[in-house]
């Protein structure tokens, strides 16, 4: 489904907002000034005035003298940002996906919103009715591209919906000015005859980027759907928010517990309806101090069960301090995965799947954390320490099988201790060996089974691995690094205890 | 009259047994594979499956020892389909080792808490859980508190718990039905076979609830636990076999 973008462009923004606080001014020739070099430049107009010949960019000695007595008021540049980032956050009641626009604009992206006004010219209809009420005026749009759009609400004829596919149509009688390009090109561009984009549309791409730069190319393919445009929306939607007003501040465990279990209530039946399952969320409480605090769980597998996602929480209330008492909670899921409700199955397997197991690693995994909990599965290596590998997820297989049975020693040393040994021929088990400073006596030895090392992976030497059973029948996994040599004293070390 | 008298005695047994926690499963899992030998050291000769198993073990080639013990144990008397979880404190179970006592690694989780409380913790969530197929968890020291609700837990979820104790501690009472010391044996008891040979171990049952102690040399061989004979009877085979040779 192709994308539809909905621009509007406030045409009188802010001498509109200055009439929506003082309604008189609606009815009388009225600008908005800033001083500018010891100037006083008009920044806007409002519609009455403008039809008296006054416009932006005039000295306000002038327009006085156009019109007296003329309404003025100081321009606050840096208030019109936030104000329109409130109509922005205004407007997510029509989309989702909201953006500002530092031309006096707002962006939205009406993808898949405008059935639910009754189709797009009732969308549009109803936006433009709702700022009315309002006290704007707007000038709006639809199009399949931003660039589009935005091009026709300045510069074409208002509340226009562009059919998809019908952008390179519509803009070409459009003003370069229309395409948001830098306004030292768009005055070449006049200078060099070429007043309307149908004049240069056609023209081949590299000439024109030789002589107007990649900047433009860019901004003719984003209004055109050549290239993608992205928009920064005011508030990044989050689908799974629940969110808990106290009337009376809350300082209390049990209080919070309370808190807690309604919004996971809440929260999971919207998961439920839409067969999603949270794999992580996010209680942060706020005090009434204005301190804000937070706890996480996430889980292994998504899931919508209110009673399971309270126990991981119940785990970590303990950390929130309630202080002078908790306002406000706000539980969200930053992560949500599709979670079908399984089918129960008659024979259980009980296998890594098992619903309680998942529960119970859940419950570990947010108090202790996963780096303490390992499950391995083979590695296709024979090095011992490559020898296995540990799964990243629950259900991993390793597409190797592990080794045929070797004498492998169960209690294993990550890294192997040098022992002290005393071995009658080169390539024959010692005798004794010393360890942390006890002798042992080998009795029974097998081996050597020799362990070549990976030089793909890393260099050393190889090891000559020995299964040997001391006076006592404890046995022992050692090996000696390398050849004997003339010139070095060989290292033996002790790598594991079997059973 | 006589043969009354003993069912009596038996169902008697069995009642005291079952108010004592130890509950006989519906069908009777029956003993290890090679472990007849112990039939009369058990409660109503099964080997108890609900219940806290201590295990003594000091020396690191004790606590090797009874890893191989344990995993024999587990593969060759509970049908282990699910997961085991195996709370581990320093050391490193090399997994592709506990393939040769017939357990899939796979099916094993490993869990390394930080401190002795966070084990407490980790074994008690483990013990709660139904589904795991076993519990073996290393501490290093174990009190009549903390036994007492690990046996409470497990004879509600019925998962067998098996605790390696690290630090040796004099006459601890503990509420575990059994004390064991597993130390390793020589392979082989005479001189003439080369080689270490299987996996061998002096079985202590230093504790048993409702059954009696007792000590055996067990071996690994061929996926199921050996009685190893009294040494002077392997040693006179060869001379037997010369004479019939």
């Amino acid at each position: 489904m192709s994308q539809r973008y909905l621009t509007i462009w406030f045409c009188y923004l802010k001498t509109d907002w200055f009439t929506r606080r003082n309604p008189p001014f609606g009815k009388i020739p009225f600008v908005v000034y800033a001083s500018k070099n010891g100037r006083m430049i008009i920044t806007a107009a409002n519609s009455i005035a403008e039809r008296k010949g006054i416009r932006p960019g005039m000295v306000l000695a002038d327009a006085n003298a156009i019109f007296s007595p003329l309404e003025s008021i100081e321009d606050k540049p840096e208030l019109f940002e936030t104000v329109l980032q409130d109509i922005a956050k205004w407007f997510i009641r029509f989309s989702p996906v909201v953006a500002s626009d530092p031309f006096d604009g707002i962006i939205i992206n009406a993808t898949g919103c405008a059935h639910l006004f009754g189709g797009e010219r009732k969308y549009l209809e109803e936006i433009v009715s709702r700022m009315k009420t309002h006290g704007y005026s707007i000038k709006i749009a639809m199009a399949s591209t931003i660039g589009a759009a935005w091009a026709v609400t300045r510069y074409g004829t208002n509340h226009t919906i562009i059919e998809s596919g019908k952008e390179w149509e519509t803009i070409l009688p459009l003003p370069p000015e229309s395409l948001r390009i830098l306004p030292e090109v768009t005055e070449r561009l006049h200078k060099l005859g070429l007043h309307q984009i149908k004049d240069f549309i056609s023209m081949k791409r590299n000439v024109v980027e030789r002589r107007f730069g990649k900047e433009f190319i860019l901004s003719l393919n984003k209004a055109l759907g050549h290239a993608q445009e992205y928009i920064h929306p005011v508030e990044i939607p989050l689908p799974f928010v629940e969110r808990l007003q106290c009337m009376e501040p809350i300082v209390t465990r049990t209080g919070i517990e309370i808190a807690l279990q309604k919004l996971i209530e809440k929260i999971c039946i919207s998961l439920f309806s839409e067969h999603k399952g949270l794999r992580n969320a996010s209680l942060a409480i706020y005090r009434i101090d204005g301190k804000t605090q937070q706890i996480d769980i996430s889980v292994n597998r998504p899931t919508n069960e209110a009673h399971h996602i309270f126990n991981l929480f119940e785990l970590k209330i303990g950390v929130l301090e309630p202080g002078l008492g908790i306002e406000l909670f706000i539980l969200e899921s930053n992560k949500t995965e599709d979670h079908l409700p399984a089918q129960e199955e008659m024979w259980s397997t009980a296998g890594l799947n098992d619903h309680a197991i998942i529960q119970l690693l859940d419950r570990l995994t947010n108090k202790i954390g996963e780096k303490k909990i390992h499950r391995y599965i083979p590695g296709a290596h024979y090095w011992p320490e490559r020898s296995f590998t540990e799964a990243l997820t629950l259900d991993e297989k390793s597409v190797v099988n592990w080794a045929p049975n070797k004498t492998r020693p169960v209690k294993f040393l990550l890294h192997p201790e040098p022992i002290a040994v005393t071995a009658p021929v080169p390539d024959y088990p010692p005798m004794l060996f010393r360890h942390r400073g006890k002798l042992h006596s080998i009795k029974r030895a097998e081996g050597p089974e020799r362990i070549e090392q990976e030089w793909w992976l890393q260099e050393g030497q190889h090891r000559d691995y020995y299964y040997v059973e001391d006076q006592e029948g404890c046995r022992f996994w050692l090996f000696r690094a390398g050849h004997y040599n003339d010139h070095k004293s060989v290292s033996w070390y002790l790598h594991g205890y079997c059973a | 009259m006589a043969a009354k008298k003993t069912d009596i005695i038996a169902a008697l047994q069995k009642e005291i047994l079952s108010l004592n926690g130890i509950k006989t499963p519906a069908i009777s899992s029956g003993l290890p594979k090679g472990l007849n030998f112990m039939i009369h050291h058990l409660p109503t000769g099964i080997f108890p499956v609900n219940g806290v198993h201590e295990f003594l073990c000091e020396k690191p080639s004790e606590l090797s020892s009874t890893y191989g013990f344990i995993t024999g144990l587990l593969s060759s008397c509970m049908n282990i389909k699910g997961m085991i979880v195996w709370i581990c404190r320093e050391s490193f179970i090399f997994p592709p080792a506990i393939l040769s006592f017939d357990i899939n690694p796979e099916k094993i989780i490993f869990i390394h808490p930080s401190s002795e409380k966070e084990t407490l913790w980790v074994i008690e969530e483990a013990l709660k859980c139904s589904s795991l197929s076993a519990v073996i968890a290393e501490i290093n020291e174990l009190n009549f508190t903390n036994s007492r609700r690990f046996q409470l837990l497990i004879e509600q979820s019925r998962v067998p718990g098996f605790i390696l104790k690290l630090r040796s501690q004099k006459s601890v009472t503990t509420a575990c039905i059994s004390k064991w010391k597993i130390s390793s044996s020589p392979g082989h008891k005479g001189n003439d076979i080369p080689g270490v040979g299987h996996p061998s171990w002096k079985v202590e049952l230093l504790k048993m609830r409702n059954g009696k102690p007792g000590s055996w040399e067990i071996q690994w061989r061929d996926h199921s636990f050996v009685e190893l004979q009294s040494p002077e009877i392997t040693e006179i085979l060869p001379d037997f076999q010369k004479k019939t040779g």
